[in-house]
């Protein structure tokens, strides 16, 4: 069980992080998801080790690892440029950690290779052992250093923008192949990203942060469909944000959650009708303002035509109110 | 809290290295440099003065200047019109062509000067002809600047080309597109872009030209009053063992290259010319 | 109007869309041909036409052996001096601040900067037995000035830049992520240096060494007043090629230039041949 406990962190003036406490329970796959800036990679960091906190505590199962270094806490970093070492092979990179160790907990030679060898079957990329990373794919290299951070029997995996430098086919490929080997290994893992889309399709839990702070904690479906704040209902999925004629209250509607009527909406003038997947995405303006609103329609009704008025109507929405800053949610 | 990052050492451990590097730097650079003020001043201002202030002193500044008026314009040109081909063009042999640019920095001075008098020496390949005619150039300036300009030959291409390379050809595929030609595009477009790098590739080859030493040395013949510039005449007083002189003739070239150095510094810092890459 | 095809049919390169080519290019070429190459021809043909019977007499007397084991030596001991101290400056200047950093790293480019006859008599003086260094190391024995040692010691001196200078980029760029990832896989500092780092500037390393090296077998101003200059013990190469063109045996000067000059070659070669070899095998 990973706890992080009120952790602050400041660069210089910049603060990066602000009281931060989170629970993973053991085997959970968790996203930590936001912008650039929102300290989601300075938290992974510190419970890495890499970083250090201005105050607060990392507790791995209750133990305070916070003054230990991050060789000695046992967590499998994996980067989103990989830092593979260049001048060693693919199988000498995986070895690494298993070479580096002292005498007396080094396994011998014989053991070093076949454990690194399981790894590379593992990745899939058995028989590749005695290339060079520069030989190597993107998606290729990922797998490499995946394999390099497991070979050390970590108890946590930490995993910072995994597929940020690969192309979109690769990631797909890379997420799905990710999450059947956390099914299949159990590892408690914790993985950054700013794809909503990714943070969605692989974790069990997700960790929204903003500015420093975590803003929502839940399952994606959580996330999604209960929206805590402002920025959880805008930063993930699609939003349209009406503000309410009583100027304190703001409507958050997802495009897929207007209907379209035949009366008794509010007008909205099309400006532009495409094919979006599966359905038509109309973008319009709201009648008497210059307000822009997004529809999802299914693709088995007919679209309107540009120029075209039409009623809409919320099916679901959230409403959220102006803050005591005054700031527009 | 007291705690090492992951990627660095010990405070001890850096302190440690960071005096062992001074020490070493110190003791290597610092003190000779040291060691040419120091002996130049040893007796007095005055003696410092009488030694640069003699008519053969100042033939040697007249002639090194002189020497350097002619080889480092002549090595401009040519560094910026080999920098022009070699990167806003493509061409095969292209590569050979900057590794012969730059052969003079793989030639020992005392070579560099041999075969000049090989090729125009009283006894070299051309040394008949050039009796016939009354030209010499060998033991007298010609035969120096010629050298001069051989050792000099790769100072401003060098900077030239990488930092060339880097900046590319669009700017001056813009220019040519709306209508300029070549020179109005070499002049207004190129030249800002490199001022900065040709600026120091002209004081390491003007730095190199005025304190060059072998090469000057196999060609001048020592002549003194003649063929003596400024790195000659210190060897020359120096064995004659009058150490203050040579030191006070020494230390204006020392100055020289503390010039050079500053103006280095400043450029860098001002204009990044050589990408020192990410810090810690 | 030519088209494209036409353009293309008979030109050795392709047509550019910037103009001066013909000129920069032409220009470059003859200077190149009339400074560089012709002059260097010169000392090939003269070896050529000497035979080899009589060059052989000259470039491998006795004396002539004693001054190349004498500058080849003195050059990769000042070369190796260097590589370990080099590589010390180059670490403390990328990885660490302190105060004076920007004028510790001018300080570096004075051997470069400096005349090599200023070098010469400077380092002469502090190292001479009555010197600032020398009246120091005299009384315990160690003789540094008219001994090969003193040799290494100007080499030192007019080699260290190019360790330096080739060593910082490469390690500026190394990037702390390949650092980090050798921590998190529990390899102590050391053990990162030796394995990780050191390996990734290895061949720039040895550039700068090459470089050193090829500047030290040549140089002949800061080494002269040093050395002594006695036949058979610390006569360089450089300096007996001067005293054979001051006897006028213009053949004994050329034979050992040319020695001098395909040995170093060599030497650059086999360097290059092994960086090229090791960056083959990590795949660029």
């Amino acid at each position: 069980m990973i706890r992080v406990q009120n952790i602050t962190k400041r660069f210089g003036n910049f603060p990066a992080l602000h009281g931060i406490d989170l629970d993973i329970q053991p085997g959970e796959f968790i996203a930590l998801l936001g912008p650039s800036g929102s300290g989601k990679t300075t938290l992974l960091r510190i419970i890495a080790g890499l970083e250090f906190q201005d105050a607060g505590q990392v507790l791995f199962n209750g133990e305070d690892v916070s003054e230990r270094s991050v060789g000695e806490r046992g967590v499998g970093f994996v980067f989103q440029h990989y830092a593979l070492f260049r001048h060693m092979t693919v199988v000498e990179n995986v070895a690494f950690g298993l070479n580096v160790r002292k005498r007396k907990d080094r396994p011998t030679k014989a053991e070093i290779k076949t454990s690194a060898e399981e790894l590379l079957r593992l990745v899939q990329l058995e028989g590749l052992g005695k290339r060079f990373p520069g030989q190597l794919s993107g998606g290729q290299r990922q797998r490499v250093a995946l394999a390099r951070a497991l070979a050390i029997e970590p108890k946590l995996l930490l995993l910072d923008e995994p597929f940020g430098a690969l192309d979109a086919k690769v990631r797909k490929d890379l997420r799905r192949w990710l999450r059947d080997l956390h099914k299949r290994m159990g590892l408690t893992s914790v993985f950054v990203t700013h794809d909503q889309e990714e943070a969605l399709e692989l974790a069990d839990r997700v960790v929204v942060m903003d500015h420093g702070r975590i803003e929502q904690v839940g399952t994606p479906e959580q996330i999604y469909m209960e929206p805590a704040t402002p920025f959880v209902s805008y930063f993930v999925g699609e939003t349209n944000r009406l503000p309410a004629s009583n100027g304190t209250e703001t409507l958050h509607i997802r495009p897929h959650d207007i209907e379209i009527v035949e009366t008794d909406g509010k007008p909205v003038l099309v400006d532009n009708v495409f094919r979006k997947g599966g359905v038509w995405r109309i973008e319009g303006t709201l009648a008497g303002s210059d307000q822009i609103i997004e529809i999802d329609l299914p693709a088995d009704r007919a679209a309107p035509e540009p120029g075209q008025s039409v009623h809409i109507r919320p099916a679901r929405s959230k409403i959220f109110t102006t803050n005591a800053n005054g700031v527009q949610p | 809290m007291n705690r090492t990052r992951s990627t660095t050492e010990n405070r001890l451990t850096q302190a440690s290295l960071i005096a062992a590097a001074l020490a070493f730097l110190a003791f290597f650079l610092l003190l000779p440099l040291i060691a040419v003020f120091s002996e130049a001043l040893e007796q007095g201002f005055g003696a410092f003065a009488d030694a640069v202030n003699n008519p053969d002193a100042l033939a040697a500044i007249r002639l090194t200047l002189l020497i350097a008026m002619i080889s480092v314009p002549l090595n401009i040109v040519f560094g910026i019109a080999a920098s022009w081909a070699i990167t806003k063009f493509s061409f095969p042999g292209k590569s050979l062509l900057i590794t012969l640019i730059d052969l003079p920095f793989s030639v020992s001075p005392v070579v560099s000067g041999l075969i000049f008098v090989l090729l125009f020496g009283a006894h070299g390949l051309l040394g008949p002809w050039l009796a016939e005619h009354d030209v010499k150039i060998i033991f007298a300036v010609p035969g120096i600047v010629l050298a001069t300009v051989f050792i000099t030959f790769p100072f401003v291409a060098r900077e030239l080309i990488p930092l060339m390379m880097e900046q590319g050809k669009d700017d001056e595929e813009a220019a040519v597109s709306l209508g300029a030609n070549g020179w109005q595009t070499f002049w207004h477009v190129t030249l800002p872009n490199i001022r900065w790098g040709l600026l120091y590739g002209v004081l390491l080859c003007n730095a190199r030209a005025m304190g060059e030493f072998g090469a000057v040395s196999v060609v001048s013949g020592h002549i003194r009053g003649e063929t003596n510039t400024m790195p000659l005449h210190v060897e020359i007083l120096y064995n004659e063992y009058d150490f203050v002189g040579a030191f006070a003739v020494a230390s204006l070239l020392a100055l020289l290259a503390l010039v050079t150095l500053v103006a280095r510094s400043v450029l860098e810092w001002r204009f990044d010319l050589h990408h020192e890459g990410a810090r810690h | 109007m030519p088209t494209v095809s036409s353009r293309l049919k008979g030109h050795w390169r392709q047509p550019s869309v910037l103009p001066g080519f013909g000129l920069t290019f032409g220009l470059s070429l003859a200077w190149l041909t009339l400074i560089v190459l012709i002059p260097l021809a010169t000392i090939f043909l003269k070896s050529a036409g000497m035979g080899w019977h009589d060059f052989v007499a000259v470039g491998f007397s006795d004396r002539a052996l004693a001054a190349y084991r004498l500058s080849f030596g003195t050059a990769a001991a000042a070369g190796l001096v260097n590589a370990v101290f080099g590589l010390l400056v180059a670490w403390v200047l990328v990885r660490y601040a302190f105060p004076g950093k920007q004028v510790v790293s001018a300080l570096v480019d004075l051997p470069f900067a400096l005349p090599t006859a200023v070098a010469g008599i400077a380092l002469t003086a502090l190292y001479a037995p009555t010197g600032w260094i020398g009246q120091y190391l005299d009384p315990l024995g160690i003789k540094v000035a008219f001994t090969p040692l003193g040799i290494i010691v100007a080499l030192v001196f007019i080699g260290l830049p190019f360790v330096v200078r080739s060593v910082e980029p490469v390690l500026a760029d190394l990037g702390k992520e390949v650092e980090e990832a050798s921590a998190t896989l529990g390899a102590s500092r050391f053990q990162t240096f030796t394995r990780v780092i050191f390996p990734a500037i290895g061949p720039a390393l040895l550039t700068g060494f090459a470089l050193a090296f090829a500047r030290g077998v040549g140089e002949y101003g800061s080494v002269i007043f040093i050395s002594g200059n006695m036949p058979g013990k610390t006569e360089i190469a450089p300096l007996l090629i001067v005293t054979q063109l001051e006897q006028y045996a213009y053949d004994g000067a050329t034979a050992i230039a040319t020695v001098m000059m395909l040995a170093s070659f060599a030497i650059l070669l086999l360097i290059n041949w092994l960086q090229a070899a090791s960056r083959g095998r990590a795949g660029a």
